[in-house]
């Protein structure tokens, strides 16, 4: 009743081929959106800014960027802490040696020379598939995270090795380092997302996007049809690192503040990327946001309903914590294996319908 | 010129300088090779019979492990200041074998049959969430402290023409040969064993002939589960009882890639191979960069094999239609 596309012509090929093109879509996406960006900030608290939105914010990023990869080329990569972990050294590079640089242009040039870095390690993608391709990706984030801990030209040689991310503005708002306002920072995310976001979306309904898919069904069906495997696995790394860069530039600059490297983006975060993209749905752009969203928050909770609701101990909590994370994982992917997004696709197949489903 | 002589040739001048430091190197990368191969095993048993590629192998040692510590010593599970009388090294192992079987079903009913047909990435993942839970349940139950293990394997080490070699090793390498005998036996001669490579070569075609795919994968996550135990004994006889171990697995996985997911042969050539190469890179390069380049070598190597041949030393021809 409420939700039904009756009604909607579509007399312009542009009004055929948006991104929305049902009108209640469209509209719910704008409304929660400027509802992030002009509600959000005055009611919320800095625990809500620094621990729930900015880190479900930049790891949608980074799931958006695994999702590209994995999702919709169809390549297991196991190295996205690697590829953040590279995003956040360039940051810290470029801010500190061009310090009059706008944090903007300095994100995508973090996000730039992640994608170099990617398409390196992309390479290997021509000859071996599947788990093979993913333990070889495990070779970037292991060969990456000792190399910037060895060393020290990436850390300026400083000798506690951690990279601390200078104060920087973005139109005379303070955005980065400690002084800076929660709700400005989580503005400045909101922002980046949403651009990024579209921008995924567009390259993937596109013909670049479509190249991929062809790529992810079989690789030697859509080769012999046309495509060249090479340059559009090689692209569809260089891209996924771009975002997966960006992500880790941003967890540096407007999340962490200072972290060390080895530790921050270690073999963890690649697989907390992956788990959102597989729990949220592989080959889905609104996946990648619930999925980073469920695998922030789901510690969280867990462990304020443990340790403040039931009165165990940290550690007993921390114990629990993991029993129940793996746990739920296997029960999402039992239920249904093509992530969250998919139950909501099938919500709405069935709000289309109501009231009279025959 | 002198980064290529410190690269290129300086290494091998010291290799040919003291030959008998060279291969004790070398036969100590062999022992942790064969350590590896261990690990790498498990990995491979359950991915022949079922396409799974179980993550939790590793947690799986860990467990065992610490199930075996907790036996011996006596402790009460989830009760930790109480203590019970230990029991004598081989009940506890036989008892721990039975927990990891039990384990075994418990994953096949829960896990692997709801989830037949799926995708292998979801099925990945879902080991992953195994994983987890593993780890969580374990140190629940036997305290997340590091533990010592001891069942009696002789340590000390004594020399062999200049060459120190360590009894400990000697005695992990006659285990593991063991090991991979006995599974071998398995394998061929017996009418499970012959059911399981049926299943490994074709699960429908095994299904039609009336072999029973749910006991196969019982058995099969049993079989890996010893010798995770296996595993876990050795490598926490060696390092001790924490969790780091879990993190073998990782260590495991090139020798993996290097050997091809499906040979057993394959994961012990690989374990030896990448062994070697870590050490003797480690000692004689590792200087030049300062050091540490045990965690990503190993990789580096398997891709460099992987390049030249996609599957593997012995892995199956991976043939693809359109």
């Amino acid at each position: 009743m409420i939700y039904r596309e009756t009604g909607q012509f579509k007399p312009t090929y542009q009004s055929d081929s948006a991104v929305f093109p049902i009108a209640q879509d469209r509209w719910v996406v704008i409304a929660f959106v400027a509802f992030l960006a002009v509600v959000v900030p005055f009611f919320g608290s800095e625990y809500l800014f620094q621990a729930i939105l900015v880190p479900v914010l930049i790891y949608s990023i980074a799931a958006i960027g695994l999702n590209l990869l994995t999702g919709y080329c169809g390549q297991l990569s196991l190295g996205t802490g690697g590829f953040m972990a590279v995003g956040a050294v360039a940051c810290y590079k470029f801010s500190t040696a061009f310090p009059e640089m706008n944090l903007v242009v300095v994100l995508l040039l973090s996000g730039v020379v992640t994608a170099g870095v990617g398409l390196i390690f992309g390479v290997p993608s021509l000859r071996i598939k599947g788990f093979y391709l993913a333990v070889a990706t495990l070779a970037a984030q292991f060969f990456l995270n000792w190399l910037f801990n060895k060393i020290a030209w990436f850390q300026n040689y400083t000798p506690s090795g951690t990279l601390t991310m200078p104060p920087r503005e973005v139109f005379g708002v303070l955005i980065t380092g400690a002084a800076a306002q929660p709700h400005h920072r989580y503005l400045f995310c909101l922002a980046m997302v949403v651009i990024l976001a579209l921008a995924a979306t567009n390259i993937v309904r596109g013909p670049v996007g479509r190249a991929w898919m062809a790529i992810r069904d079989m690789d030697i069906a859509a080769e012999l049809i046309g495509f060249r495997p090479f340059q559009t696995k090689l692209l569809a790394f260089s891209v996924s690192s771009f975002y997966v860069g960006i992500a880790g530039a941003l967890a540096l600059a407007l999340w962490l503040g200072s972290v060390e490297t080895a530790e921050a983006f270690d073999i963890n975060q690649s697989f907390q990327v992956l788990f959102m993209v597989i729990i949220g749905g592989l080959g889905s752009m609104l996946g990648s946001f619930i999925g980073a969203a469920f695998i922030v928050l789901m510690p969280i909770v867990l462990t304020n309903v443990m340790v403040y609701g039931l009165g165990f101990e940290a550690v007993t909590a921390k114990h629990f914590e993991f029993i129940f994370f793996g746990g739920l994982i296997i029960f999402f992917l039992i239920v249904e294996p093509h992530g969250i997004a998919r139950l909501w696709q099938i919500a709405k197949e069935k709000l289309r319908l109501w009231p009279f489903p025959h | 010129m002198n980064v290529l002589n410190a690269v290129f040739v300086a290494p091998f001048l010291d290799m040919a300088d003291s030959p008998a430091f060279f291969f004790e190197v070398v036969i100590g990368g062999m022992m942790t090779g064969v350590m590896y191969s261990l690990v790498a095993l498990g990995f491979v048993l359950i991915f022949k019979a079922s396409s799974v590629f179980n993550f939790a192998q590793g947690v799986f040692a860990l467990f065992a492990a610490m199930t075996l510590v907790g036996l011996m010593t006596g402790t009460v599970p989830f009760a930790l200041d109480k203590a019970l009388p230990g029991m004598p090294a081989f009940v506890a192992i036989v008892l721990t074998g039975v927990v990891m079987v039990g384990l075994a079903f418990l994953v096949e009913r829960v896990v692997l049959r709801p989830m037949v047909n799926q995708d292998h990435i979801i099925m990945f993942m879902s080991t992953i969430g195994i994983a987890f839970v593993l780890e969580g349940f374990g140190d629940l139950m036997w305290g997340s402290d590091v533990k010592l293990l001891d069942i009696g394997i002789p340590t000390g080490s004594f020399f062999f023409l200049d060459m120190m070699i360590q009894v400990f090793d000697l005695w992990a390498a006659g285990i593991a040969g063991v090991l991979v005998l006995s599974l071998a036996v398995f394998f061929q001669k017996t009418r499970t064993g012959r059911a399981l490579r049926a299943v490994a070569d074709d699960h429908q075609a095994a299904l039609s002939v009336g072999i029973p795919l749910k006991s196969i994968w019982v058995i099969v996550w049993s079989v890996a589960g010893i010798v995770a135990l296996v595993a876990g004994i050795m490598w926490g006889s060696k390092s001790g009882v924490q969790f780091s171990l879990s993190l073998i697995a990782l260590r495991a996985l090139p020798v993996l890639i290097l050997g091809g997911f499906t040979s057993v042969p394959g994961a012990i050539v690989g374990g030896l191979i990448i062994g070697v190469g870590e050490k003797v890179a480690e000692v004689y390069w590792g200087p030049l960069v300062n050091g540490a380049i045990e965690t990503w070598f190993a990789y580096v190597l398997a891709l460099v094999f992987l390049l030249f041949r996609p599957q593997g030393l012995f892995g199956e021809k991976i043939i693809e239609r359109v």
